[in-house]
Parts: C-alpha cells; sequence; structure tokens
C-alpha cells in the first residue's frame, strides 16, 4: 500500500481512504501575479494527503509550474498561505519536511560526476563525503544507475540524466516528491519505463507525490488523484480520482478502466480549455 | 521485474558514448597521423621561411646592420646568451609576479561584485576607465609616484593584465544556470555554499579564457613598461636590451631578442591554453571530442 498509515483503512481497494491528521500541505487560495502583470494563478486551493499521487494536469500557461514552485517554497504567492497542518517549521517559516524537487531539464552541473551530482544535497548539509558515500551508492542503485557514478554527465543519455536528477532528489529521503514535467523531453519507451520505476519506488517509500504533468495518458497512468486545471488565470478546474488498484504495470496501459479514466480526464482537460474565464 | 533489472540495458547508445573515451578506437590510429600532419605542416613552413631569408640575405648581400640573416642572429644569440637571457629572467619576473597579482585581485573583485548589484556599479566603471586608457599614457604618471622603476613595471603590467581575468570572471560567475540557483535554494544553500559549489566552478571556464587573454597582456604590458621607463630599474628587462641594441646599431641582437621574446610569448599561451585544457577536459564543450 502506497501509504504509511494504510491500516487506517477499512479495505484495501481504493478509492484509498486518508488519514484522519489532515492534509500533509493545505494551499488555501493561493494567487500569484508576475512582476510583468500576467496573472498566473487565482485563488487556488488544494489539499493533498500524506502518502497520495496527485497530478497536476493542464494545458501550457495554466500555472501549474508556478504552483509547484510555490509549494516548493521557491517564490512567494501574491496572496493566499501554504499550510503544513502536521509539519514542524523551521525558524524561517519553512516546513522541516524533507522537500525533493525534480525539474523539466536534468539540471546537472556539467562540471561534477554522477556520484558528486546526487551526493549535492547531502553536501549542503554538511555530510562529509566518506560518511554519505552508502547513501550516494544506494541510492544510484535504486535508479539503476551504480555503475555510472563516476560518469560525467555529457556522458549519459536524456533518461539516464533524468534518472540521476530523480536520485538527488531521493537522497534526502524526501516526505514530498514535487515533479515538474520530468518526463516530457523523453522518448516514449524510456517515458513508460521510467513510469514504471517511479510507481515501484513510491510504493515502496510512501512519499507524497505532486507530479506535473500535460500528458492526460501519464497522469492517468501514475496517479491516484488528477487536479485538472484551467488557463488565464491558473485555476483547479476539476478533481478527478482515478480508482484503479496499484501496483500497475504495463498491461494497465491496455485495460478497460484505462481507457475510460484517460476518456473522462480527457473530457475534462477538453472542458478546462474551452471554459472561458468570467 | 525491479527498477534496475530494468535499466542495466537502458540506451545501449549512450553507454557505447560513455565507454568510447576510454577505449582506443580505430578512428585514433587515423588520429595520430592527422596529428604529424598538424605538427609537420606548420614546422616545414617555419623551415622554408628561415631559407628564404637566409637565401634572400646572402643573394643580395644585405648589411647585417639592416638586415641579418638568420645564421647571425643565431650567432649573436650564442654569444650573448647571458645577457639575453638574464634580462629575459628579469622581464618574466614582472610578468608573472604581475600576472599572479591580476588573477587574485580580479577574482576577488569578480566575487566581491557578483555579491551585490551595488558595488558591482560602483566598481566596473573604474575597471573599464583604467582598460580603455592607453598603458603608455598612465605609464610616466605612475614612474612618478612610485619609488622604484620595478614597482612602476609591476603596476602597468597588472593594470592590463587584471581587466580580462575581472570581465570574463565576472560574466562567468553572473551566468549561473537559474534552475540550478533554485535547486541551491531549495536545499537551503547559504550565499558561501552557492559561490564555492556552483558559481565558482560555472565560472571556471570564463576564468581560464581571461588567463590565456592575461598571460600574453601581462608580458607584452611588461615590455611596453620597460620601454616607457626607459631606463632600467635594479636590473634591465629584454625591452630595455632591445632598445640598448637599436642604439648601438647592433641589429642581430636586437632580432635575437625580439625571438626570445616572441617565443617566450607562445610559450606563455601554451602554457595557459594547456592548464586550461586540463580542468575542462572532463566536462567542458570547448575541451571535449566531438561524438559523430
Amino acid at each position: 500500500m502506497p501509504t504509511p498509515i494504510a491500516s487506517t483503512a477499512a479495505s484495501a481497494t481504493p478509492p484509498v481512504i486518508r488519514p484522519a491528521d489532515g492534509p500533509l500541505v493545505s494551499l488555501r487560495a493561493i494567487s500569484k501575479t508576475f512582476s510583468n502583470g500576467t496573472l498566473a494563478l487565482r485563488d487556488l486551493s488544494l489539499d493533498v494527503a500524506r502518502g497520495e499521487f496527485v497530478s497536476l494536469l493542464g494545458p501550457s500557461g495554466c500555472g501549474k509550474s508556478t504552483a509547484l514552485r510555490i509549494v516548493a517554497g521557491l517564490g512567494e504567492p501574491t496572496s493566499g498561505t501554504i499550510e503544513w497542518p502536521t509539519a514542524d517549521m523551521d525558524a524561517e517559516g519553512r516546513p522541516e519536511t524533507e522537500i525533493g524537487f525534480v525539474f523539466q531539464e536534468p539540471t546537472l552541473m556539467p562540471w561534477a560526476t554522477v556520484f558528486d551530482n546526487v551526493f549535492l544535497p547531502l553536501r549542503l548539509k554538511r555530510y562529509s563525503k566518506a560518511a554519505a558515500r552508502d547513501e550516494v551508492e544506494g541510492t544510484l542503485r535504486m535508479v539503476g544507475l551504480d555503475t555510472f557514478a563516476n560518469a560525467y554527465p555529457r556522458e549519459l543519455s536524456g533518461g539516464m540524466k533524468m534518472r540521476v536528477s530523480i536520485a538527488r532528489a531521493l537522497i534526502t529521503k524526501p516526505k514530498l516528491l514535487l515533479m515538474d514535467e520530468p518526463f516530457a523531453a523523453l522518448d516514449e519507451i524510456n517515458r513508460f519505463k521510467l513510469n514504471n520505476d517511479l510507481l515501484h519506488l513510491w510504493e515502496r517509500f510512501g512519499w507524497t507525490v505532486i507530479f506535473v504533468t500535460h500528458s492526460v495518458f501519464e497522469s492517468v497512468y501514475l496517479s491516484e488523484r488528477i487536479v485538472v486545471m484551467a488557463a488565464r488565470p491558473g485555476r483547479v478546474f476539476k478533481d478527478m480520482t482515478i480508482a484503479a488498484p496499484y501496483p500497475r504495470a504495463d498491461d494497465f496501459r491496455t485495460s478497460a478502466v484505462y481507457n475510460e479514466n484517460c476518456r473522462r480526464v480527457s473530457n475534462a482537460l477538453d472542458e478546462a480549455m474551452g471554459e472561458r474565464p468570467n | 521485474m525491479t527498477a534496475v533489472g530494468t535499466d542495466k540495458l537502458d540506451p545501449p547508445a549512450a553507454t557505447e558514448a560513455a565507454v568510447d573515451d576510454r577505449i582506443e578506437s580505430p578512428r585514433e590510429r587515423t588520429g595520430i597521423g592527422a596529428r604529424l600532419g598538424q605538427l609537420a605542416v606548420p614546422a616545414v613552413m617555419l623551415i622554408l621561411l628561415v631559407a628564404a631569408w637566409q637565401a634572400y640575405v646572402d643573394i643580395r648581400n644585405v648589411p647585417h646592420y639592416i638586415l641579418p640573416s638568420p645564421v647571425r642572429i643565431a650567432q649573436s644569440f650564442v654569444e650573448d646568451h647571458a645577457m639575453l637571457l638574464r634580462a629575459l629572467f628579469v622581464t618574466l619576473q614582472t610578468t608573472f609576479t604581475a600576472l599572479a597579482i591580476a588573477l587574485v585581485t580580479g577574482v576577488a573583485l569578480a566575487i566581491l561584485m557578483a555579491q551585490s548589484r551595488w558595488i558591482a556599479l560602483a566598481l566596473f566603471p573604474y575597471a573599464v576607465i583604467l582598460q580603455v586608457t592607453p598603458i603608455v599614457a598612465i605609464a610616466p604618471l605612475i614612474l612618478i609616484y612610485t619609488s622604484t622603476t620595478q614597482q612602476a613595471l609591476l603596476i602597468c603590467a597588472w593594470l592590463v593584465a587584471f581587466f580580462p581575468v575581472l570581465s570574463n570572471t565576472a560574466q562567468g560567475l553572473r551566468s549561473t544556470d537559474h534552475n540550478l540557483l533554485n535547486l541551491f535554494e531549495l536545499y537551503g544553500a547559504n550565499r558561501w555554499q552557492t559561490l564555492l559549489y556552483l558559481k565558482m566552478p560555472n565560472a571556471l571556464p570564463y576564468f581560464l579564457a581571461g588567463l590565456r587573454i592575461a598571460g600574453g597582456l601581462a608580458l607584452i604590458a611588461a615590455v611596453v613598461a620597460e620601454f616607457a621607463a626607459g631606463t632600467p630599474g635594479a636590473d634591465a628587462g629584454l625591452a630595455f636590451r632591445l632598445i640598448e641594441a637599436q642604439h648601438r646599431l647592433n641589429i642581430p641582437r636586437l632580432f635575437a631578442a625580439l625571438v626570445l621574446l616572441s617565443l617566450t610569448g607562445v610559450a606563455i599561451f601554451g602554457v595557459t591554453s594547456l592548464i586550461s585544457y586540463m580542468l575542462l577536459r572532463n566536462w567542458h564543450e570547448s575541451a571535449v571530442r566531438r561524438e559523430n
């Protein structure tokens, strides 16, 4: 079961019942206006439960990446608040929850080896290389790159670079993993492979994942819940549950329940794109 | 099916590319031939030029105080090598001391300017003014304000070598990838960590380009300053020996000094290029062989 507190669930079948201690993160009426006057988000409200895999789905310009960055603490909302009901806060008012962030680009340091790139978050926490060695090697093994520890990013393919980027996000054992269209630049074969690996790891570790994508198929394959967003200004259009059990594997892609959900989400996305703001 | 199991076979193309650098491929062998050619062509060209020069002087009987033959220049170098090498050593001392100070001050100021836009606004215009004013025009003033000629020479060479280091390093520190900056912020990196682990490595290729320019400029500026000073300080440098040879109509020695100066410039460029290559060969596009 994906949720760490699964014992509170009455049964193992979806929809998954959430623990009673409140959401991990709660966005309350978030608005964001950029310095050029663009209204990126208007009154975005969203609760994300512990252990949940939720996708933000929408056309480009709907503010889904902006919302993700605000959750990560990169940039303040213009109005509204972000609450972490169950997390301890540090001195600067940031949650003590470990957050992992995966960008659309691999965003690796070209001068550093795969090992050093993955080691970075620990280095910034003042771990010595020797103390972090097992941790880094273990995480590289998790994403299947243990034999590439000494390679430089330029020697890797796009899919492998993305794996390094994911390993770097996982090295701090995050409670919350934020992913901003991480597989958008990959070919389909690699994307499917990474989708599967991501689901395996999620089921194993029970993180909360907020996954930004513009692919209906990818979001349905991965998520328990899809938040369809509308653009200009960005806002929540529809909050949908994908009632299909995990583990999901490649045969899920051809199942009737998958197709039905794709149609449902696709229709919602069409409506969201057709709707004009009042 | 585990995550690890599926990935060993991941993208074969990239695996080959990764191995390619370390294993000698058939392409490498043709590379040796090409490399020999790269050495042979300039060498043959040099021999032809020198031979033509020698032939011209011999056939036309050009007097050595107008244009000495290569053989005559070589003789002059052998006769005067103690004096010329001593002078070269003096000039090199000025060059490298000035270059070292330029590297330290240039990088330090670039880092300072990267910390605050206000500091950059306050300081950069003066760096530009010092750079665009011809050094021969400032040299007389510097000679007045310094107590020894050696100090004046150092300041002149430093002024010229300092700017490329400063402006290149500052540019490198500024052009850090925004997503990487976001990443550092996300993991709570402080200013010092961001500088040390992100901005400085990012600026390294820019700094090295500045170093290659500054190395050559430091030598030129040291020579120009010696010209401007006119009189030797504690010890005579190569430029002073050059003027002296001209005044005495010892043109072969003048040429010998000139050749020595050029070779020194080439050597400095070679060494700084080699340093740049060694530091960047693992990752930077400028130093990495293209895989096609």
